[in-house]
């Protein structure tokens, strides 16, 4: 397209640094397996959500003072004063809850259709290192507020640290700049919150590049064996990502302008105060999962590697998982009886999460962490080598075009109705 | 995909049965039911009763401030309630501030401008604490954000002073309070029947005042709440329009493949 433009200024351009090549390239003509579904539009909607937050983010920064006399009144002062400041900031809010939905979808996708399998373990991979930015992101972010919550949250977070053996103690104090969290971490925590999304955005970029490679797996998990299996990206994909992503928006303005507080925690509307300690300290609930496993351990040092644990062993599932068939759709009943019991087993670690970590919440809390991990190393490496998989179609086209009646789709029906 | 999809509804059914302990886990393990109650901003496209949140002002100004302050509340923000700029002018002025230092470097008090802050009762929260038993009693800018419950709680706490059961062990110097996460409270009931005088002729029923300083102070908590729903409708109404607009031309472009 490029090459033949009528504007004589892109194609001079576009002769000396071939960018409107490159874009046609990866966002017009790439070609996409015809058959995707709504489930493949959360990565593109992680992405955009990624730059919401880094555009609100910086217009906060603008008002944003980082010490802890002044932190939480001039959030206050976002919220009252600052133009729509607000708006911004309910929007910086809920975005990451936002964000954590929308790639928690996402990863949930891939492990039911197998998109982690060869040749695409670079690109898992990649996506794990973002889920673990994210998070410190997220987490430091939290902070930065400097409520009760935030105060309090950062202190048994980092003091999580001092479980190391030996060197504990001297990271902790490293990690704060002084003997407790005071101005120093919160400084440095402002700082690296607002350098960690840029790396994110280098780390989204790799993801691309490995994605682009060999393109997108698809609901049927087979290879595509040619033209006719696969659709340029525009305009078929980026509109329905386009109406994905209106739908989203839809939920997300639903949140922001009506129940901006939801998913927060009330404690964070009062000042920090190193002298009084909530009664419950909950960190956000996307890490109420991970808090779970974290406490069901009962030594200190156990529970942190089982916490990073829980999220290391996600780089591992592409060798974890050995049968060949990708898609969930392809897989044995029992299978897909898994993928959903690890899904509530998530849902049951969060509300475990949430609650203090005695009496029933404690036993329900250990087992739930044992079947996380006895899914991933025990349950999905048997299944995969002993199930006995249906049939696979010979291509992606051949079921769609025989479809019977209603080619479009008998594959994504209940989804493109909905 | 059919079962994905039967799957994920099976298991966000799931998640509804939990989900509602998960974020409310901290105040339920308090034990204690706050009654919920109607407030002119409780469903989604509510909005602030402005004679409530008047008379809740008033409340404010002649109950609560003797001890609590209202930090990030300016007198300019009053007109928000309703007030006129003249209104609020001679507001302020009723206040004394301590401004300065002046050019001989010494502090004076003037009257208040729109453009102070409400003043604080003490001038420090150790002066605070020592004269309320060694506590200080909380800034409510935010307050009602601040607890689970937000505006369900305060109103509880406000209207729930009681004599205890008789086998309670209520510590010299508190008061019970039925709503209070452990029932022994510093603050003395705060308002009683006839504390106040509204202009309007509102009987000042204790029912009355701590509803009325409750909408008050949800206001002072979320200041900009009736323009963030406004517009919020309107995005909404936008968003719903330009979806079926997506979604149509989705179908047009996606017509062909199918």
């Amino acid at each position: 397209m490029s090459k033949t433009n009528s504007n004589p200024l892109v194609r001079w351009i576009d002769h000396r640094l071939p960018v409107f090549t490159f874009l046609d390239h990866e966002l017009h003509e790439y070609p996409t397996p015809r058959n995707l579904n709504y489930w493949w539009n959360f990565g593109s909607l992680a992405g955009i959500v990624l730059v919401i937050m880094i555009v609100t983010g910086i217009m906060l920064a603008m008002q944003y003072t980082a010490h802890v006399d002044y932190a939480f009144e001039s959030v206050e002062r976002i919220m009252r004063d600052v133009n729509y400041g607000w708006l911004l900031r309910y929007i910086h809010m809920n975005g990451a809850s936002f964000f954590f939905i929308v790639v928690y979808i996402h990863i949930f996708r891939g492990l039911y259709y197998g998109s982690y399998k060869a040749p695409r373990e670079l690109l898992w991979i990649l996506g794990v290192v973002i889920l673990l930015v994210m998070m410190a992101t997220a987490f430091m972010g939290y902070v930065l507020p400097w409520g009760q919550m935030s105060f309090w949250g950062a202190k048994v977070i980092t003091n999580l640290f001092s479980a190391i053996p030996g060197i504990g103690e001297s990271i902790v104090i490293w990690l704060w700049g002084g003997f407790t969290v005071d101005n120093p971490t919160l400084n440095r925590f402002f700082s690296l919150h607002y350098l960690l999304p840029f790396i994110l955005v280098a780390i989204v970029v790799l993801h691309l590049v490995a994605l682009h490679r060999f393109g997108s797996n698809n609901p049927l998990g087979i290879d595509a064996k040619g033209p006719q299996d696969k659709i340029p990206f525009h305009p078929y994909y980026t509109i329905k990502d386009a109406f994905g992503l209106g739908v989203f928006f839809l939920f997300f303005a639903w949140v922001v302008f009506f129940y901006p507080n939801f998913f927060g925690e009330p404690d964070n509307y009062i000042p920090a105060n190193p002298l009084s300690t909530p009664a419950h300290i909950v960190p956000e609930w996307y890490f109420l999962p991970f808090y779970a496993i974290l406490r069901s351990i009962p030594s200190k040092l156990g529970g942190v590697i089982a916490m990073f644990g829980a999220i290391a062993i996600l780089f591992i599932v592409p060798w974890l998982d050995r049968s060949p068939v990708r898609s969930g759709k392809f897989r044995s009943w029992g299978f897909k009886i898994l993928f959903w019991l690890l899904f509530v087993d998530c849902i049951i670690l969060g509300v475990v999460g949430a609650n203090p970590p005695e009496g029933s919440w404690l036993t329900v809390g250990r087992l739930a962490t044992a079947w996380y991990f006895l899914h991933f190393l025990l349950f999905l490496p048997l299944l995969s080598v002993y199930e006995k998989p249906k049939p696979l179609p010979h291509s992606i086209s051949e079921p769609v075009l025989k479809g019977g009646g209603s080619p479009a789709g008998a594959l994504s029906q209940p989804m493109e109705k909905a | 995909m059919g079962s994905f999809f039967k799957g994920a509804v099976a298991a966000l059914l799931a998640t509804a049965l939990f989900g509602p302990i998960s974020l409310n886990s901290a105040s339920a393990a308090e034990g204690v039911a706050i009654p919920e109650q109607h407030w002119s901003f409780s469903a989604p496209f509510g909005s602030f009763d402005n004679e409530a949140r008047q008379r809740g002002l008033q409340v404010y100004r002649e109950v609560c401030s003797a001890c609590h302050s209202l930090d990030y509340i300016a007198f300019r923000n009053l007109e928000a309630l309703g007030y006129s700029e003249e209104q609020v002018k001679a507001l302020a002025a009723q206040y004394t501030i301590e401004d300065g230092p002046n050019d001989e470097g010494d502090m004076f008090e003037r009257p208040g401008k729109p453009s102070d802050y409400f003043p604080s009762p003490f001038p420090n929260a150790k002066a605070a604490a020592a004269a309320n038993g060694g506590a200080a009693p909380p800034d409510l800018s935010l307050i009602a954000k601040a607890r689970p419950h937000g505006p369900d709680y305060i109103y509880a706490l406000l209207t729930g002073y009681e004599e205890p059961p008789a086998d309670f062990q209520l510590m010299e110097g508190l008061n019970y309070n039925a709503y209070f996460p452990g029932h022994q409270i510093a603050m003395a009931a705060p308002l009683s029947e006839g504390a106040v005088e509204f202009s309007d002729g509102t009987p000042a029923t204790v029912d009355q005042m701590a509803h009325d300083v409750t909408t008050f102070l949800m206001w002072t908590a979320e200041p900009h709440l009736d323009a963030s729903r406004e517009m919020g409708i309107k995005v909404m109404l936008f968003l719903v329009v330009f979806c079926f607009m997506l979604y149509a031309v989705k179908r047009k472009i996606w017509h062909d493949i199918h």
